[in-house]
């Protein structure tokens, strides 16, 4: 089967025209291959085509991990380690376990089918630095049978810095620190031990000791010129009122990214939080943190919190295609032409997309005023607006301005297509997740959920199907602020 | 000699193979096991069993009843 290759852009923040040219809050971006005018050009080399790293790569890139590091030196109160971790991004500690060489093959198996594949990273199911033989042995094979593929690893920073130097010595040029706390008040009620140095330690003992690790593995990788980013799981009543502090001390270490993710919690999961009813944030909360965290620095607003055994792109996971069963009866190649083929494509469409997005955005300059309004959209990839209303599994969310369309998030909600009982309830809750939003961008929608949506106060917007996301919602805002237009004017 | 793992609790993380002073812990069938004969108590090396201050799943690891304590 050819590989499905979609097409593209990607959202990133407002930009008026050109290189330079600053169009208000966000991070712009100039010429698509170009650097954004605050970035370097090896800042940008390094993560323009790393969904995780980049809002605009993550329509076009993607990402697998693979499972090889079963073992953990900590215990996090949101995660129990008999079963799949939301937080940590990890499956149950039983399930597929791989041994390095089944996972480089695996890596290969996986490249040989979807040409998006740019990253390979180590995400646990432990964590990847407490079992440093496994990942690094892991890494080496994948970086002689597939040295197009980037390496990125996940660690909570206990045993980051007796390896940055092995870290280095890869070539991992990306590296994930989950930090959610610097306070040990705070920490003591996140972290019931850690075993470090031989001892396990509880209380605000331990949660000292993995806070100074923790920021000392940080200032050492950004020595050496390794991209940092920092995840944080927001805890409502724990750490949420902190986190801002966090983004301080992370920010003026030369963190690159910070990802501020909700809480995932359930009595299900058998989680200290999940039995004990500590509640994660609503989707608006974790909008205001995130907002009020911004401004200096990058933040990731389009994190999936994908398992440590995701495969694919960001939000979708074909882990299921490659099982250790499955992948041992495979014969795999490295063959790194369609990959090519693939990046150069991407290339043309983000000059494509942006161009689109420039001349959309010149159109609308000096009208906008000081409007702002989201929108949902729903979309496979590729930049574009190409899912159908009741096939989407989340919505991706833009905020409207002057400046442009900004990508603020994604809202995971029940597919409403499933054709049978049910279906009424769960609209209603698709709509309650969008209820903020003023219109919805789909590629087709039915009867019933367009009246639905309409008597909610959402406008359903199927114009522009299968178009470019950002230049269309601008050209849809421009066309709203017209219509308002007249009134002001006999205002006047 | 007198640790063993109750394995209905075991989840295969491995994280007590490694800290093991003694090399007394090994993967079997995927079932990981201590070798009786070669686990001290980690006496002699640290305050206290490594094994269980890594292990994630509380009880999981505990004195083998049917066994003598380890004499230095
Ligand atoms: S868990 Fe977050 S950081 Fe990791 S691949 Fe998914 S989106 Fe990226
Ligand atoms: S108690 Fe010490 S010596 Fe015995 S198995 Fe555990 S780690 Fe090894
Ligand atoms: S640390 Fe505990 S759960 Fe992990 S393998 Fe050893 S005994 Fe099993």
């Amino acid at each position: 089967m050819p590989p499905k290759v979609i097409p593209i852009f990607a959202p990133q923040a407002a930009q008026t025209s050109g290189c330079g040219a600053k169009g208000g809050s966000g991070k712009s971006s100039c010429g698509s291959s170009a650097a954004p005018s605050d970035m370097s050009p090896e800042v940008w080399a390094k993560v323009k085509d790393h969904p995780c790293y980049s809002e605009q790569a993550h329509h076009h890139f993607a990402r697998m991990h693979i499972a090889v590091a079963p073992a953990c030196n900590i215990q996090c109160n949101y995660c129990n380690r008999k079963y799949d971790c939301a937080n940590e991004s990890r499956p149950g500690v039983v399930s597929e376990k791989l041994t390095p060489e089944m996972a480089a093959k695996k890596v290969l198996a996986v490249a040989a089918e979807i040409p998006q594949l740019s990253v390979v990273g180590i995400a646990g199911p432990g964590d990847a630095l407490a079992n440093p033989q496994k990942t690094f042995h892991t890494f080496n094979l994948i970086q002689q049978a597939a040295p197009d593929i980037k390496l990125c690893l996940s660690t909570n920073g206990l045993a980051l810095p007796d390896h940055v130097q092995a870290i280095a010595d890869l070539n991992v040029d990306h590296v994930t620190i989950t930090i959610n706390m610097l306070d040990p008040e705070v920490g003591e009620r996140i972290y019931p031990w850690i075993f470090y140095n031989h001892k396990r330690w509880t209380g605000r003992d331990a949660a000292k000791i993995l806070t100074e690790r923790q920021m000392l593995g940080l200032e050492m990788l950004t020595a050496k010129g390794i991209l940092v980013k920092v995840n944080s799981v927001m805890i409502p009543g724990v750490n949420d009122q902190h986190l801002a502090e966090v983004n301080k001390a992370v920010k003026s270490r030369g963190a690159f990214l910070h990802n501020i993710m909700p809480l995932i919690s359930d009595p299900a999961h058998g989680t200290h939080y999940g039995l004990t009813g500590q509640r994660g944030p609503t989707p608006q909360e974790l909008k205001v943190l995130q907002d009020s965290c911004e401004g200096g620095m990058n933040l990731m607003r389009h994190c999936r919190q994908c398992r440590a055994d995701a495969v694919g792109l960001l939000g979708e996971d074909r882990g299921a295609e490659f099982t250790t069963d499955k992948i041992a009866a495979m014969d795999v190649a490295y063959d790194p032409q369609p990959r090519q083929a693939y990046r150069a494509y991407v290339e043309r469409e983000r000059r494509d997309q942006d161009t689109a997005r420039a001349s959309e955005l010149a159109a609308m300059a000096g009208q906008a005023g000081e409007d702002k309004v989201l929108v949902a959209v729903t979309t496979k990839g590729g930049s574009r607006i190409n899912e159908h209303f009741g096939h989407a599994g989340e919505f991706q969310i833009y905020e409207l301005s002057g400046a442009g369309a900004k990508f603020v998030g994604h809202r995971k909600v029940e597919h409403y297509c499933q054709g049978g009982w049910g279906e009424e309830e769960i609209l209603e809750d698709v709509t309650a997740v969008i209820k903020d939003c003023a219109a919805v961008f789909v590629s087709k929608i039915g009867l019933c959920p367009r009246k639905d949506l309409a008597a909610a106060g959402i406008e359903v917007v199927d114009a522009y199907a299968h178009e470019y996301i950002e230049s269309s919602l601008i050209a849809w805002f421009r066309q709203r602020l017209e219509k308002d237009q007249p009134v002001a004017a006999t205002a006047a | 000699m007198p640790y063993k793992i109750v394995s209905e609790e075991c989840t295969n993380c491995a994280a007590c193979e490694t800290e093991c002073p003694n090399d007394a812990i090994n993967e079997k069938k995927s079932m990981f096991r201590i070798d009786a004969a070669l686990c001290s108590e980690c006496i002699g090396y640290f305050d206290e069993p490594q094994c269980i201050a890594v292990c994630p799943i509380p009880d999981c690891i505990v004195i083998d009843e049917k066994l003598p304590r380890y004499v230095a």
